[in-house]
């Protein structure tokens, strides 16, 4: 295993990872958004969807994050530290909802009210700054009025992404009037991800000389053009599925983040602090890499085996009640 | 750059002594829950099952803090100590990323069993859940221990254009300190974890007197205490020597020493002056500290002046002595406690242990105060200076960052407790 390849397995995995997380937190991050427009008996029966899973789902940031950090240190401090408030206001957001999530069970009347509000108010916050932070990160943290502007729309976006896969996610999951209305929030979001979308391919070879020779030199615009291709097939078919179908939606949803995550890598690859620091100028020493590889490809497989095993353990529609109260 | 640091490293101290709170509580709780469930397979008492419900709940909520401070954590290395991870970032990342492959996922995956589960798996199946999840509490103390421990006494590295790289990762994780404070913390969880268990009984009890699942628990949480306690004061003192032999320094700060000498005296009180280098108001019991430390009368101990870098001697003074007489008195309340609980529960009794119901956490925070502040001003003994290591965030972005933090911190705080009493009191 020599130093060259090493560091490509670690974007590899550290890829992997920040996928999956965008993928599994997205969509409760998106019921918790989603709170706001559901009557109260919706409300429980929406977070009881979400209830087994979250604080796994969460747990793929960490890996991502734990990645960069063992795999690519130099990189850590350079993004993380750029990205300082966005990420404290990420923080705080996934705080106050974790918190929400367990204390709304736990209280009664106004105090119930106000967990769920919270709930409400730190999902939003910690979607938006998730935005915010990729809106930063792809434009190489440039400063400028125009930059963080755009970095805004991104945050928006996301927000709208992230309502698609959590309305999604209760068309799998639930039934009947609640399951109607998760329909018509899907259509919403779908509008939302395609302006966001679409405004967001626009600018960013705009902004990014690199990002513009990426996609549009010849002779790789020509297949590089299947990439909007697919995404917008994607979600036409999310469209069409959406009152059709209990699963399809979601799949869609999931597929159309999976096509903008592979436009984005490829967008920055090699880089992973943008026109900064390659994926070898960053990478920690090999001893390192080595010892860590070592290690994930022994669990990585059993974390996905138990993640599977833990989904069809709570396959199937959600009913109301939690922590097995009966 | 002072005041940059000085802030860099309160945020960072609030947010890492907002974090240990929790698994603090965690680690030891789930290994009681673990005993719970199973006292509910062997006997079939429903009493059993109710009070696991109840602690499982308390662990959920627990655990969720814990997650989501803890994801502060990861950040924080990154935006407040970008210098710590150039330095020593090809031992202390890989360090960090086994903790989240090994344990972060199974506890977070099979929680989700434990909670919501029961209906749906066989009962050997929801004990060996409950099993996996205190396992995985355990191990990932275990990979954060092993990254403070090797903080505190560095072993097992060499050094390449600059930065650190590990030669030998077993020597590395098993660096000379990391058995002892493994020990210490795992300890010091369970403690936390008995007094929490007793506290929140013992409040239900003054609400329900006659609620006979409660009066289980708080006897159990106490016997707990009383036998763990005791292994802590011993596992502390052997620590103490672990420490004497490889940071000289913290000890001379923990004792107040500030000149070398033989048979030196144990400092039972003072108010050290760190400008003027002297104890003033000073209770000492002669020759006690030669006595403690090397077992000799006249037995020689470093003072603070045989050491360029030394930490401030009075938080780490005061830190000690509030862990100890903590120690102490939780020694006193789980005997005494046990002893009267043979036969009968005196209300006096059920506010005593009601008022313990945190202790722990007094406990633990000032311990960590005195191993973290007594590696002062290194960041990594002997290789990396804490202010070397500070990013160049302004204080402007640390003050918001900063109040933001504090405020949420305090909200959450405040939550939590009273959401315990009052499920407890419910």
């Amino acid at each position: 295993m020599n130093a060259e390849l090493l560091p490509l397995i670690f974007a590899a995995l550290m890829g992997i990872a920040i996928l999956a997380y965008v993928v599994l937190d997205g969509y409760d991050l998106g019921v918790g958004m989603l709170m706001a427009g559901a009557e109260r008996a919706e409300q429980d029966l929406m977070v009881a969807s979400i209830g087994p899973f979250w604080d796994a789902n969460e747990t793929w940031l960490v890996l991502g994050i734990g990645l960069l950090l063992a795999a690519f240190p130099a990189a850590h401090g350079v993004v993380l530290g750029a990205l300082y408030l966005p990420v404290a206001a990420m923080l705080v957001g996934l705080m106050l909802r974790g918190v929400a999530f367990e204390l709304r069970i736990k209280a009664d009347g106004w105090q119930r009210e106000l967990w769920n509000w919270l709930f409400w108010a730190g999902s939003t916050l910690a979607s938006f700054a998730q935005g915010l932070m990729l809106g930063r990160y792809v434009t190489g943290f440039a400063p400028g009025f125009g930059y963080w502007l755009f970095a805004v729309v991104v945050g928006a976006s996301l927000c709208g992404g992230y309502v698609l896969l959590g309305a999604t996610w209760l068309i799998l999951r639930t039934e009947g009037a609640l399951q109607q209305k998760a329909i018509a929030w899907a259509r919403w979001g779908l509008m939302w991800v395609a302006l966001g979308v679409a405004l967001v391919s626009l600018v960013t070879p705009l902004a990014s000389e690199t990002v513009r020779h990426k996609w549009f030199d010849f002779p790789q615009v020509l297949y590089l053009m299947l990439l909007p291709a697919a995404t917008l097939a994607a979600g036409g078919w999310t469209w069409i599925s959406l009152g059709k179908s209990d699963w399809k939606p979601f799949a869609g949803a999931v597929a159309i983040y999976v096509l903008a995550f592979a436009g984005l890598a490829y967008s920055l690859f090699p880089y992973v602090v943008m026109d900064r620091l390659t994926l070898w100028d960053a990478a920690a020493h090999p001893s390192a890499l080595k010892f860590v590889l070592a290690g994930a490809a022994i669990v990585l497989p059993f974390i996905l085996g138990y993640t599977v095993y833990v989904y069809r353990l709570f396959g199937g529609k959600t009913k109301a009640g939690v922590y097995d109260q009966k | 750059m002072e005041e940059a640091l000085l802030l860099a490293r309160v945020q960072f101290g609030l947010n890492i002594a907002f974090h240990i709170l929790f698994p603090s509580v965690t680690i030891g709780l789930a290994w009681v829950l673990v005993y719970l469930r199973l006292r509910y397979e062997v006997t079939r008492d429903a009493a059993w099952l109710e009070t696991y419900r109840l602690w499982v709940k308390v662990f959920a909520l627990t655990f969720a803090m814990g997650v989501v401070t803890g994801v502060v954590m990861s950040f924080q290395f990154g935006t407040n100590w970008p210098g710590y991870m150039n330095k020593v970032g090809n031992v202390a990342g890989p360090l960090l990323a086994y903790e989240v492959l090994t344990a972060f996922f199974l506890e977070a995956t099979f929680l989700g069993v434990m909670l919501f589960g029961m209906n749906r798996v066989p009962g050997w199946m929801h004990v060996t859940c409950a099993v996996i999840v205190a396992f995985g509490t355990t191990v990932s103390a275990f990979w954060i221990l092993a990254l403070n421990s090797w903080m505190q006494t560095p072993a097992g590295y060499t050094i390449e254009n600059g930065a650190l790289i590990a030669g030998s990762w077993w020597e590395v994780i098993f660096n000379p300190s990391f058995p002892y404070r493994f020990v210490h913390m795992l300890l010091a969880s369970g403690i936390t974890a008995a007094f929490l268990v007793a506290g929140l009984s013992a409040w239900r009890l003054l609400k329900a007197p006659d609620d006979a699942a409660a009066r289980g628990t708080l006897r159990f949480g106490a016997q707990l205490a009383a036998v763990l306690v005791p292994l802590q004061i011993l596992s502390g003192d052997l620590h103490g020597l672990n420490t004497l032999e490889h940071q000289p320094a913290k000890i001379a700060a923990v004792e107040a020493l500030w000149e070398t000498q033989k048979g030196a005296p144990l400092v039972l009180f003072a108010i050290p002056d760190d400008d003027k280098r002297l104890n003033r108001f000073a209770v000492e019991v002669p020759r006690g500290a030669a006595l403690v430390l090397t077992h000799r009368i006249d037995g020689e101990l470093k003072g603070i002046d045989a050491f360029k870098d030394h930490p401030q001697v009075a938080p780490v003074f005061f830190a000690f002595r509030l862990m100890v007489g903590m120690g102490v008195l939780m020694l006193i309340l789980s005997w005494f406690g046990s002893l009267v609980l043979r036969s009968r529960t005196p209300r006096w009794l059920l506010w005593a242990f009601a008022g313990f119901t945190f202790s722990g956490w007094i406990a633990v925070l000032a311990g960590w105060l005195v191993t973290e502040i007594g590696r002062q001003p290194w960041l990594v003994t002997g290789i990396l200076r804490t202010a070397d290591a500070v990013g160049d965030a302004g204080g402007a972005k640390l003050g918001a960052s900063l109040t933001a933090y504090i405020g949420t911190y305090a909200v959450l705080l405040l939550a939590y407790m009273v959401t315990l009493t009052h499920m407890a009191r419910k």
